[in-house]
């Protein structure tokens, strides 16, 4: 598998993602700066890190979803190429249309850096088949901006397609869309697109893969994704 | 020539900042302040003359950047 790690301005997250993809698969990687206008020759999956890409100015991932590299990300998602988008990389995804919907300042205002409950509603997407059906997970979050908000039809669209991959529950299990963490619609936590192979979410899987550091509920998720593209 | 872009959330969109700022005027005793929405403006100047010409292109640099219609809608006005 070779991997692309997009690098923008004001990202800082690309080094724990090219962490945890080298040590739980092992992948070739490569960082790719955002003004470059292709990936490298055989990319399989591309990441879009966290961070604070172009300072959050206009709106979050809203300049760097202009950026020349994303062209070349369209045309790799458009050929059923696999994209990763966390956190501020989840914010370029829908700003850039390849997700929809937008993330919107927390519902109460404050950043919020904790560890969240997420259940994994589906586990037949290339992100998740290593984790059992409706397993319930801990990644941490670190984000202002991560109440995902779309209108009435496209929540509707979501849900009726199935491509809610992770969702923020009490500690129960159950969600509560009352008191979700950032308000987020639907206690949406991450979406697929309809052909399942781009993913973006708030969370950060990337934290939680050495047990050097706590959890390692991130490991599934890299396992995944090289498992996936071994057998292809 | 010089235009002004107002960027402003739906209607249906929740402003939480709005609603922080709409509180703190109530704190500060400001009368009469039913509700706040809050949005962003941009000046902007343009080459030549055309004034249809300039809207054009800045009803597409909203399209394209200024605004997320998704959640956003825009007004065009020119100044002077």
């Amino acid at each position: 598998m070779k991997a692309a790690v997009l690098l923008f301005p004001g990202s800082n997250r690309e080094g724990d993602v090219a962490h945890a993809l080298k040590t739980v698969t092992g992948t070739q990687l490569a960082i790719v700066w955002h003004a470059e206008t292709e990936l490298p020759a055989g990319t399989d999956l591309v990441v879009l890190p966290g961070g604070f890409s172009y300072g959050d100015y206009l709106r979050c991932g809203a300049i760097a979803a202009r950026a020349a590299i994303m062209e070349a990300v369209r045309a790799h998602a458009a050929r059923g190429g696999l994209v990763l988008g966390i956190c501020n990389g989840f914010q370029i995804l829908c700003e850039s249309g390849l997700l929809p919907g937008v993330l919107v300042r927390n519902a109460r205002l404050r950043f919020i850096c904790r560890e969240a409950l997420l259940k994994v509603e589906r586990n037949d997407t290339p992100f998740t088949r290593r984790y059992g059906k409706g397993a319930v997970v801990r990644f941490p979050v670190a984000h202002g901006e991560g109440n995902y908000t779309a209108d009435a039809e496209t929540l509707a669209r979501l849900e009726g397609d199935g491509r809610v991959v992770f969702r923020y529950v009490m500690a129960d299990g159950k969600r509560d869309d009352t008191q979700v963490l950032n308000g987020a619609a639907n206690s949406i936590a991450g979406i697929v697109s309809e052909k399942l192979n781009v993913l973006g979410l708030m969370p950060h899987p990337e934290n939680h893969v050495d047990p050097l550091i706590g959890p390692t509920d991130g490991r599934a998720l890299f396992e995944s994704i090289a498992g996936m593209l071994e057998k292809a | 020539m010089k235009a002004r872009v107002l960027v402003t959330l739906k209607s249906a969109v929740l402003d939480p900042q709005g609603k922080a700022i709409e509180g703190a005027l109530r704190s500060l005793g400001v009368p009469g302040v039913g509700s706040v929405r809050q949005g962003k403006v941009f000046d902007v100047e343009l080459d030549g003359g055309d004034r249809a010409k300039a809207e054009a292109t800045l009803k597409d640099a909203c399209e394209k950047l200024l605004a997320n219609t998704v959640i956003e809608t825009y007004r065009i006005e020119f100044v002077g």
